[in-house]
């Protein structure tokens, strides 16, 4: 019976492979077309606010660039109180978030017990599946009353030191950059930790157990020798924390106070790129929106180098793990 | 003199100990915090004129419009990325695991997973919105639809990545068997490799899913937000987060209440989300990051 059926095959055998050659031809182009679409998007994102923001960024590109007014009345616009905002913010939130990771990531694979690491990773992760509006709205009902109330403290003693103490005075209303600053932090730590923790367990066992051999105390076998074998892993988890934090929106909006000012003070208000846009966007109109869209191509520039470094960085390890 | 040297070693091991101790105590104080904050605020203010009413009625409404708009723009999201991201992912995997194109798209893809959301949104406002506008003379601007794109973007990088690294799990030998038996490379891609890999494939969905029902800053200017109760993907579209972005920047105490209380449906969601995928698939290590 089988053997019957092996005998007639309803389609000839060169007809059939022909005609699934030519379904795996089709195949290949369906699926070259969606991987291409991953690039159209972020083409196309570049592109699309370039094109937006064409009547800023290139009838008036250097003054847009190097101004630090912002007046819709009057139509005039400059980038620079927005730049300012988003680079010290994200500044405030590595020097926070760095070491703060590289302590997790150390105690979660050198110091602690086995059954505690799975449950305390896992609660390290949850922080970055936590949406950022959340973040948003602790940071402003909880966050900035308990920062008004330790700001006068930072004031009365940071405040004191001579000029690192001009970082620290002002008003203290809880809102500002320091705050957002701060909630950046615990936003971004998730990432750069779990990087750190990914890479810091692929430094092969017998490198630390030969330096435990020698006398060396954790501390000094996690500085020494962890820490160069993964360096340039660590760092692309840092530049990767970075973009995240220069394209933050929702979590810095209600804490950063929206006000375009460039100030020496960190407890003073001010405003970053993607709060300007989130703030002002619908009510915008005309020259308005087009330079709220031309500062979200200079965003979007700016993370794309941040991340291309850091994938950079990353890829250096996974190569030197694939040998 | 080597004594007080070991000491001095000893001395800064323990305080660097102590130090890492601190930052783990810090990290999980601040998700602890968060968490019951979101918790104490929300528990009280769910009532069950959440769910039945509409915010048109402000602070003697509801979420109804918001929540029934998320979920829409989810569906929406999930349908169109779910197809091209699983489809975009099994090209890198299968059919450029070495190529140029391949190590290209791998990269941009991961640049992709971490672009600001908020030029996203600028982006779908550009492409979508401003065209739709234009074509209907201003009747259709602002839509459902154009949230969606917008969430289908973010979602589609996590959906690549899980699908390339979950298909790069599946064993050679079970692409050499079926390749062997004669079957085009096609069929053996779609009935073989994402059959065996179809819980990875799920769980990057999840993830993906976990990943857009917070987001907030890229429906502002594309779904916009709509106080009334609308199905329809082409009208202005309300959704969670953004009803508790406007609901938050009130003044009004008592629509802060019910921000709380949407907030704590999202962080429920997406938390259970990511602790599902999580608890289901700890074997398989999927990077989200």
């Amino acid at each position: 019976m089988q053997a019957a059926r092996a005998d007639t095959p309803a389609v000839p055998a060169e007809a059939r492979s022909r005609a699934d050659a030519r379904h795996d031809a089709w195949f290949r182009h369906i699926l070259r077309l969606c991987a291409l679409l991953v690039l159209a998007a972020l083409l196309g994102a570049a592109l699309s606010t370039l094109w937006g923001g064409r009547e800023v960024l290139f009838a008036h590109g250097f003054h847009f660039l190097g101004s630090d007014a912002w007046n819709p009345v009057t139509d005039d616009y400059g980038a620079l109180a927005p730049i300012f905002g988003t680079l010290v913010t994200s500044l405030i939130a590595l020097v926070l978030a760095v070491p703060t990771s590289f302590g997790i990531a150390l105690f979660l694979t050198e110091i602690a017990p086995n059954w505690l690491r799975g449950p305390v990773a896992t609660a390290i992760e949850l922080l970055a599946s936590i949406p950022s509006i959340i973040y948003g709205m602790w940071g402003l009902f909880v966050f900035v009353p308990f920062m008004s109330r330790i700001e006068p403290a930072l004031s009365d003693t940071l405040g004191r030191i001579p000029l690192l103490g001009r970082l620290f005075q002002g008003p203290p209303m809880g809102l500002g950059v320091l705050t957002a600053g701060i909630v950046l932090a615990v936003m971004i730590l998730p990432f750069i930790c779990s990087v750190m923790r990914e890479v810091f367990r692929t430094v092969p066992t017998r490198l630390k157990e030969s330096s435990y051999a020698l006398g060396s105390t954790t501390w000094e076998v996690v500085w020494d020798i962890v820490l160069p074998y993964t360096r340039s892993a660590v760092i692309g988890g840092i530049f990767l924390g970075l973009g995240r934090a220069l394209g933050e929106t929702m979590a810095v909006t209600f804490v950063l106070g929206n006000s375009y000012n460039i100030t020496s003070s960190l407890l003073m208000p001010g405003t970053s790129i993607s709060s300007s846009i989130a703030n002002e966007f619908n009510e915008a109109v005309g020259t308005h929106r087009s330079a709220l869209i031309a500062l979200g191509f200079l965003l979007f520039v700016v993370t794309f180098i941040v991340l291309l470094i850091a994938r950079l960085m990353l890829r250096q390890l996974a190569k030197r793990e694939g040998n | 003199m080597s004594a007080s040297v070991y000491a001095r070693r000893r001395a800064i091991n323990v305080v660097a100990l102590f130090l890492s101790g601190c930052a783990t105590v810090l990290g999980l104080v601040f998700l602890a915090w968060i968490l019951w904050t979101t918790l104490k605020n929300g528990v009280g203010a769910i009532t069950p004129r959440l769910f039945t009413k509409i915010t048109a009625y402000a602070d003697q409404g509801g979420l109804s419009n918001a929540i029934a708009g998320s979920l829409i723009m989810d569906v929406i999201a999930l349908l169109i990325c779910t197809p091209v991201g699983v489809l975009a992912g099994t090209f890198l995997a299968e059919y450029a695991h070495r190529s140029k194109l391949g190590a290209a798209v791998r990269f941009l893809n991961d640049i992709l997973l971490s672009a600001p959301s908020i030029v996203l949104g600028l982006f779908v406002y550009v492409i979508v919105v401003v065209p739709m506008s234009n074509l209907t003379h201003g009747s259709i601007s602002f839509s459902g639809i154009a949230g969606a794109v917008a969430l289908a973007l973010i979602g589609l990088p996590v959906i690549v990545r899980t699908t390339d690294e979950m298909l790069q799990l599946v064993p050679g030998t079970l692409r050499e068997a079926a390749l062997s038996l004669g079957i085009p490379q096609w069929k053996m891609t779609v009935q073989v490799l994402m059959r065996s890999a179809a819980s990875g494939i799920v769980t990057g969905v999840l993830l993906a899913l976990a990943r857009l029902a917070g987001e907030t800053a890229p429906l502002l200017f594309t779904a916009f937000g709509n106080n009334f109760m609308t199905l329809h993907p082409l009208d202005k579209m309300e959704s969670l987060p953004v009803a508790i972005y406007q609901y938050t920047n009130d003044p009004n105490p008592a629509l802060h209440a019910i921000a709380w209380a949407g907030a704590l449906l999202i962080t429920l969601f997406v938390l259970a989300l990511s602790l599902l995928t999580r608890l289901l698939f700890s074997r398989k290590k999927v990077h989200h990051d």
